[in-house]
């Protein structure tokens, strides 16, 4: 299961990419191994990218919001990035605007973003 | 067998050249020639197809059981006719000349059978009658052409505008604009938010503004578009900013109870400009003695 969604850690940030398969075992375990690494690794900032998802549900809508949540509690700023139009337009259309997260084009925007705060 | 338009047969096969400029001729007169829209060698191509699918339709039917046109021998005179009246809809023929234009064909035709047939009024009275009814059912299936090919125009042309109408122009490197013009219904919406979200992964935008000063009304509903694709863009990792916001489009706002949340408004896209310049990290300086 850990090669689904493998979990680097770069100056402090934690990277995931989400690959479109993902099941949603998967994504529940990928949430379990985040906050666990987030505590261990003693990031600061989160990326996860969800540029190759080419559907989302209100599961995984849901799921992604709860990361971020999650990762405000532990003091680690959340970016999902990479998202693709059709994605963004149904999320919207599912009344999911994933409020507690930020949001970046690439994973280098958001690494910008996060650099520039002082968190990479 | 006998054809029971054997004279005009006959007629159409000697006296084709003359038939076709009495034909023109009597639209001139009708005021239907268009020499506006059409040279004269366009008419006479035009003309001469006809006459000639005609010949061939009439020689090989039976009219006897009055006209039919969506028989097969009329296929040929069917293309020219649909072909013809495409070019002269295109153009900006209107309807009733159009009509005009092919019953302009009875006169000529009526003329030439009175001389031939003078000796025999029966059939004269019988060939006129039945020459009638086939031109008849040319300017029917014509009108009915003519109405299928103006509403394919104005498919087109409200796709062009759907089109047109929600245009993604760069205003600088990673900033967007798409200013919104008219009315903003659901269709439309959908159709903004689509180009917009695919321009921003185009031109990897980090701000977008939506200006609004061209759109008429602002209801709820209207404002529920813009905020969902406001909501859409953040999604993406840009920011939208929606500029154009008059005073009254304000207080209506408010009126309603619309709640733009975090969404970035400015009165005047110059406003937009000047903010979606320092997000994307450029500053706009005065020149000191600047030419030109």
């Amino acid at each position: 299961m850990a090669d689904t969604a493998s979990v680097y850690l770069v100056e402090h940030v934690l990277l995931v990419a989400i690959p479109d398969n993902i099941t949603d075992t998967e994504i529940m375990s990928l949430q379990e191994e985040l906050s666990t690494r987030i505590v261990s690794d003693g990031a600061r900032g989160v990326v996860i990218d969800i540029a190759a998802l080419e559907i989302v549900d209100t599961f995984v809508g849901r799921v992604l919001a709860q990361l971020s949540s999650m990762a405000r509690l532990l003091a680690a700023e959340t970016f999902v990035v990479g998202m693709r139009p059709a994605v963004a337009m149904t999320l919207v259309e599912l009344g999911m605007d994933l409020h507690g997260s930020r949001t970046a084009l690439t994973l280098s925007h958001a690494l910008r973003a996060l650099r520039s705060e002082g968190l990479a | 067998m006998k054809n029971a338009l054997q004279t005009v047969l006959a007629l159409l096969g000697e006296d084709y050249d003359s038939i076709l400029q009495a034909w023109l001729e009597t639209q001139k007169a009708e005021g239907v020639r268009r020499p506006d829209l059409f040279s004269d060698r366009e008419s006479r191509r035009q003309l001469g197809d006809i006459l000639r699918g005609l010949g061939e339709g009439i020689s090989r039917s039976d009219l006897s059981e009055g006209i039919a046109l969506d028989a097969d021998s009329w296929t040929d005179l069917r293309a020219t006719l649909d072909e013809v009246t495409q070019e002269r809809v295109e153009r900006g023929v209107s309807p009733s000349e159009m009509a005009t234009f092919i019953l302009a064909m009875k006169q000529p035709v009526f003329a030439r059978l009175r001389e031939r047939l003078a000796a025999d009024p029966t059939r004269l009275i019988e060939e006129i009658t039945q020459f009638s009814r086939v031109v008849d059912a040319l300017a029917m299936h014509t009108n009915e052409h003519f109405i299928e090919a103006r509403d394919q125009v104005i498919e087109r042309q409200r796709a062009e505008m759907m089109e047109l109408s929600t245009p993604v122009v760069q205003l600088w490197d990673r900033v967007l604009t798409i200013p919104l013009i008219g009315t903003l219904d659901s269709m439309r919406a959908q159709e903004v938010m689509e180009n917009l979200l695919n321009a921003i992964v185009e031109h990897s935008a980090e701000v977008v503004i939506v200006d609004i000063t061209g759109v008429r009304v602002v209801d709820t509903q209207v404002a529920q578009h813009l905020l969902r694709t406001a909501a859409a863009v953040r999604l993406m990792g840009a920011e939208a900013i929606i500029s154009g916001i008059s005073p009254k489009i304000a207080q209506t706002m408010v009126e309603l109870g619309v709640d733009v949340g975090e969404v970035t408004t400015r009165p005047t896209i110059r406003a937009a400009l000047a903010h979606a310049f320092r997000r994307v990290g450029f500053s706009i300086e005065k020149v000191e003695n600047a030419r030109g």
